[in-house]
């Protein structure tokens, strides 16, 4: 930067925090999260290497920004594409759709001397039209750029809106000034050079829409995806589309780490006041007794032990699915934690949900299970004869299902022993609760020996009840 | 006063080279990351896999630097006495002991309580003095008077409240010792954070430092680092032992061979005369790279196959250049 004028060197200065404002923008669309403390020392360590030297630029700022090895992929992935895009504002077949320019020695987009060397610019007399005529693409390039930016091209959020913005782009670089001349032409009887301009114009729209195409790409991945993320949380799992399901396991794994990375941090909570006699003796041996260091006795949190009883049939199954999946992205925050399948009967599914992806895991557990009649008595009893007696205080069973048993024998007795046993009981039901209860539903039969009942259908409702057993625990 | 560190190093160039003197190969973003360390006054967290040398930049950084180089182990249960300073209890129970009769006499003269007050008060600022101060390596890095290169090694060991004390000393350089006052650093000293991703350090910590990952280099970066280690290597030998590790860390292994086990690989061939890798050979020396018996069994049934390939590889190379 040096050696321009003063205030060459503040425009410059401008000009380059502006695009770094844009990358930052385009990198936060893609899932970098940048807190405004680091996008000043972005700016410092920007200008600390300067703009000239693009790997030094990239590596300076993956340096600042991206605080993990993910971010720093997608980051890298943005700063090239953000690049791509800001070198030129046109694709390249412009050149071959506008009409041949008039003078050989004239080449392609050759910056500056386009201006001076297409004289009348072969009679078209709008700026516009004159550029078009001569083919000077860098001029366009740049006219382009500029009315994007008047236009406001990047807070271009959804598809629909690329058209709009294209016209006002089009607007802005004198489209109607162009289109005046063209009908005065054929007014004129000039009508070879009015169908030339008006050619020229066509490809231009066409520029113009692939530009905010590009743009659309770059600026509004982001928005778009916070919508669509929005409304996955609340949607109903039983109805979940199946094209929206790699991207709802996404989402659970965000969360999921998200809940881990809060619940893996404390493991003691301090007692404050009460003296740990033994050692603070051993820690003051040193001062022959006296004891300048006091201990204070901590208590040790527990991570919980899960066990979770899934019914895997009908319409149960989804969300199921979702809820094994989000305990199992869990598994560093708990200390144990046991899966089961049930159906017609119940299986263990600890190891096959531990070695297969989930895709593969539930269609699995469904081969292993069969299809056969939901039997909560039938299940309870295969648990009870299995897990009962690992189950203790530290322990939450986590039972999932709508508790339609198809009229077979509810088994309650084998509920009690569970919940005598266990430290929790939650129930978490699909159903909407006015259900509850109606027809072969065996909910509330059940419910006098449930810590806690909850109606869970949505990803947002998983969360909670996930949240809720970690921050419980003891 | 930081500006002569920055003359030290002015460029990302200089770094390189200066790194490459003290015997570390280092990339362009481990380069630009010091660079802005001293420009900004920010400290790098260096993650990555371990051996891949992120000790030995610091190492590195204060050998060309010429810098001392302090460096704090972190472990479960560090606490600020053991990184910033801590009285010496046992000094001054003893000198409490050893002037106990100068004392008397003194608070003999007094003629009231009140003078008597005074006069201990006085004798109380000189226990809590420099004098009785052991300062830790926290505190040592502050005090030094050109500055130095601090590595705290293993963050991720140590607890949570021991990060979140860190973060005072990391963005203001500057601790408080209550019967001393608040000491500035005397040049901002620059900061290294290892961590081996035990667990995930807090976002506060994260967000006030560069980033640097430093992954498994390349097999240009790795021939260079091995050549610098182990300078008897043969150029041929070196690119076929290079060109297999490579291939190796593409494998499913519970744990990669890293960088050093690389030049630990590459000495123990020397060591048995080998001129190039033969299938018998690698088998045998396995176990310099691989950790777990697991692995070993599975790498195992390979070496054949990948010792061919790692030597047609390296020809390949040659015939390139």
């Amino acid at each position: 930067m040096s050696g321009s004028s003063p205030f060459g060197r503040a425009a410059e200065t401008a000009q380059s925090s502006d695009m770094l404002l844009r990358l930052l923008r385009v990198a936060r669309g893609a899932g970098v999260r940048i807190s405004v403390a680091e996008a000043i020392d972005a700016f410092e360590s920007a200008n600390a290497v300067g703009y000239a030297d693009r790997q030094a630029l990239k590596d300076a700022l993956t340096l600042t920004i991206a605080k993990t090895f993910e971010d720093k992929q997608i980051f890298e992935q943005c700063f090239e594409t953000y690049f791509k895009r800001e070198n030129t504002a046109l694709s390249g077949d412009l050149a071959s759709k506008l009409p041949p320019p008039p003078t050989p020695s004239q080449g392609e987009g050759a910056e500056g001397e386009a201006q001076g060397m297409g004289g009348e610019g072969q009679g078209a007399q709008s700026a516009l039209g004159q550029m078009l005529m001569q083919g000077d693409l860098a001029g366009l390039a740049a006219a382009m750029e500029r009315a994007a930016e008047a236009a406001g091209a990047t807070n271009i959020t959804l598809f629909t809106q690329t058209n709009l913005y294209a016209r006002r782009i089009l607007d802005r670089m004198g489209l109607a000034e162009l289109e005046r001349e063209i009908t005065r032409l054929r007014g004129e009887g000039n009508a070879e050079l009015a169908d030339r301009l008006a050619k020229a114009r066509a490809a231009l729209g066409e520029q113009a829409r692939g530009y905010m195409e590009r743009q659309l790409a770059l600026f509004s991945q982001g928005t778009t995806r916070e919508i669509r993320e929005g409304a996955l949380r609340q949607v109903n799992l039983s109805q979940l589309d199946r094209r929206d399901i790699q991207r709802m396991r996404q989402l659970i794994r965000d969360m999921a780490k998200k809940i881990a990375e809060r619940y893996s941090r404390k493991r003691y909570r301090d007692r404050r006041g009460v003296l740990d006699m033994r050692r603070t003796m051993r820690r003051n041996m040193v001062f022959d007794g006296v004891p300048f260091r006091t201990v204070w006795k901590r208590e040790r949190i527990d991570k919980p032990r899960v066990m979770a009883l899934c019914d895997v049939s009908g319409s149960v199954a989804n969300v199921a699915r979702f809820l094994l999946m989000f305990l199992y992205s869990l598994h560093d925050v708990l200390a144990d934690l046991r899966g089961y399948a049930f159906s017609s009967h119940l299986i263990d599914v600890s190891d096959i949900l531990r070695r297969e992806s989930s895709d593969d895991a539930i269609t699995k557990i469904l081969e292993a299970i069969g299809f056969g009649s939901t039997n909560y008595g039938k299940s309870l009893e295969d648990f009870c004869g299995m897990s009962l007696k690992h189950v203790n205080r530290q322990t939450t069973v986590i039972i999932l299902g709508d508790a339609r048993g198809n009229r077979n024998e509810p088994r309650v007795e084998l509920m009690g022993d569970i919940f005598n046993r266990a430290g929790r009981v939650i129930w978490l039901n699909p159903e909407p609760q006015p259900l509850w209860g109606t027809g072969d539903s065996d909910m509330y039969r059940y419910a006098p020996f449930c810590s806690q009942m909850m109606t869970c259908n949505t990803i947002a409702q998983l969360e909670r009840v996930v949240e809720e057993l970690l921050a419980n625990a003891r | 006063m930081s500006s002569t560190l920055e003359q030290k190093i002015p460029s990302i160039e200089a770094i390189e080279e200066g790194l490459a003197g003290q015997g570390y190969i280092s990339s362009r973003q481990i380069a630009t990351a010091l660079f802005l360390a001293v420009r900004l006054g920010k400290p790098i967290l260096v993650e990555g896999p371990a051996g891949t040398g992120k000790t030995e930049l610091a190492k590195a950084t204060a050998g060309f630097m010429q810098l001392p180089l302090i460096r704090m182990q972190c472990y479960e249960g560090l606490d600020e006495s053991k990184a910033l300073y801590e009285w010496k209890y046992g000094k001054q129970l003893l000198y409490t002991q050893l002037l106990r009769d100068k004392l008397g006499e003194q608070l003999r003269e007094a003629a009231t309580l009140d003078e008597a007050l005074v006069r201990l008060d006085g004798v109380d600022d000189m226990f809590f003095s420099d004098r009785f101060l052991e300062p830790r390596p926290l505190l040592r890095a502050l005090r030094e008077p050109i500055g130095c290169v601090l590595l705290v090694d293993e963050v991720d060991k140590a607890d949570e409240e021991f990060e979140s004390f860190l973060l005072e000393i990391l963005s203001d350089y500057q601790v408080s010792i209550p019967e001393l006052g608040t000491q500035v650093a005397k040049v901002i000293p620059i900061v290294l954070l290892t961590s081996n991703n035990t667990r995930d350090l807090g976002d506060a910590m994260k967000r006030r430092c560069l980033h640097l990952h430093i992954g498994y280099p390349d097999a240009r970066r790795e021939e260079r680092i091995v050549q610098t280690r182990v300078p008897h290597v043969q150029a041929s030998l070196l690119r076929q032992l290079v060109h297999y590790v490579q291939n190796l860390r593409t494998q499913d292994l519970r744990k990669l061979p890293s960088v050093s086990e690389t030049i630990d690989w590459a000495r123990a061939l020397i060591l048995l005369n080998a001129s190039q890798l033969e299938p018998e050979l690698v088998h045998n020396t396995l176990n310099v790279l691989l950790k777990f018996e697991g692995d070993m069994s599975s790498a195992g049934k390979l070496v054949g196959e990948m010792t061919h390939q790692a030597l047609r590889e390296s020809s390949h190379g040659m015939a390139a250049k």
